[in-house]
């Protein structure tokens, strides 16, 4: 915490952030919208709000995540409920992924695949405002197809483009009432870089704590990126 | 030699792992990708500071729980399974994780393989019959470690030489491996060519040489492989 006497206290109220219920939190989230989910395998994934947003039954979603899925948890909860026109990530095709598997096998739902590392600086170059960046991976490669190449002092770099989304829905650690968020663990994954990518950032956290209460040396997202929270506490998901 | 004479002399999995684990240096960052690879973690010397990067942002990667009980979803490695975290270790998000392998902070890297090239191209990420693949991290990990190890069986199950001339399987990272560790050989990915290092007891370096579709530089100090 702060050195004595350099904290200064909130006078004015403070504009609230947390939602009645994970289906309030995403009750503005239309048909169509492209939205990125937070997660790495099993880490960090927003659970509650998936299960949310597929109650809700939205249609047309493009998914931006690492994964399709584990089993029929995940990001398979919304495939399989038919809600997902195109997948964008990098590891479709897991052991786990039979939900995808199957339904991009009969041409139900378009898939992009990006390495690992694009899909995450495009993420941020996205919420960072930036046109583009210039990578040395993938030049040579069917991923590179259709892709600009640049030569900077004599080394070729793919041009890749950002990606922001309408909604990002995202798994934290501890929220406080500005929003601001820690993680857990790997669960960090992609969740913060994806908080400064979309236009509506709505976030899951395990605990709510008090203004204040949060070390700011430890706050890993600033609470000006997110839009609206759930105490993921409160509520089971069905995985 | 014939398949099963073959296979009584081949490195096991786990003996191919404590050989790779032999090569990584006091100090060194290493990142280890899915499968074979993450079997490398227990055979590090215990006297040497080998840290582990996993893509999804850990550094300090370790062995599994002792007691599968404390297994979390929150600490998983890249192919998916529970790992602890070494001492010191930290997290960082997905991008910066990529920023450490990009920006050449990775002493190492081991990596599956499909198929490695003459040159150092590496064949990893998808077989050519599929529509698509899983490219994960292999792409930009294999182009920004100092050192890109592959790790895998010398031939195909049909018999065919993984070591080629040049890949026919879809490129992962172009003239990017130094060394090829298999079951049967250590092979450095050297300017003026591949240069058999290591062979597996039980083999001479010419049976090692039958299985290798490019031509190998034998040197003199080309000894048994020891792990």
């Amino acid at each position: 915490m702060l050195p004595e006497g350099l904290t200064t206290p909130v006078t004015a109220r403070i504009k609230n952030k947390r939602a009645a219920s994970p289906a309030e939190a995403v009750a503005d989230v239309k048909d169509g919208s492209v939205v990125m989910v937070g997660g790495f395998g099993r880490g960090g994934v927003p659970e509650i709000l998936i299960d949310a947003l597929c109650d809700k039954g939205v249609k047309g979603l493009t998914i931006i995540s690492n994964n399709t899925g584990t089993h029929e948890t995940g990001i398979a909860r919304f495939l399989k409920q038919g809600c997902v026109k195109k997948m964008i990530c990098s590891f479709p095709f897991a052991t786990e992924s039979n939900v995808f598997r199957d339904l991009y096998n009969a041409g139900k739902v378009d898939l992009e695949v990006v390495p690992q590392g694009s899909l995450a600086e495009r993420i941020r170059a996205g919420g960072a405002g930036l046109g583009g960046f210039l990578t040395p991976t993938g030049v040579g490669t069917e991923l590179a197809q259709g892709k600009q190449i640049l030569t900077v002092n004599g080394r070729e770099y793919v041009l890749e483009l950002p990606l922001r989304a309408d909604v990002a829905i995202i798994r934290a650690r501890q929220v406080d009432p500005r929003g601001n968020l820690t993680y857990r663990m790997a669960g960090r994954n992609f969740n913060p870089v994806m908080c400064t990518a979309a236009d509506k950032v709505i976030v899951e956290a395990i605990e709510e704590v008090e203004l204040g209460s949060l070390d700011p040396e430890v706050i890993i997202t600033p609470g000006l990126y997110v839009t609206r929270y759930v105490v993921a506490g409160k509520y089971s998901s069905r995985v | 030699m014939n398949v099963a004479a073959l296979a009584k002399v081949l490195l096991t999995s786990e003996q191919l792992a404590k050989r790779v684990a032999l090569e990584l240096e006091d100090g060194w960052l290493v990142n280890v990708g899915i499968g074979m690879p993450t079997q490398c973690l227990p055979f590090v010397p215990a006297d040497r500071d080998v840290q582990f990067h996993s893509e999804n942002g850990i550094i300090g990667m370790a062995r599994p729980p002792k007691d599968l009980k404390h297994a979390d979803n929150d600490l998983l490695s890249a192919g998916k399974g529970p790992v602890t975290l070494l001492q010191g270790g930290s997290f960082v998000h997905h991008a910066d994780s990529f920023a450490i392998s990009r920006g050449g902070r990775l002493d190492a890297a081991i990596l599956g393989a499909y198929q490695v090239a003459v040159n150092g191209d590496l064949a990893n990420w998808r077989l050519p019959k599929a529509r698509t693949g899983s490219v994960g991290g292999a792409m930009d990990i294999a182009v920004g470690a100092k050192r890109t190890f592959a790790m895998m069986t010398h031939v195909t199950k049909d018999g065919e030489s993984k070591i080629v001339n040049k890949v026919s399987y879809p490129m992962t990272a172009q003239r990017s491996v130094t060394k090829i560790f298999t079951d049967m050989a250590v092979v450095a990915v050297m300017p003026e060519g591949l240069v058999l290092e290591e062979y597996v007891e039980g083999l001479t370096p010419a049976d090692v040489q039958a299985a290798t579709e490019p031509k190998l530089i034998i040197p003199k100090t080309v000894k048994p492989i020891r792990f």
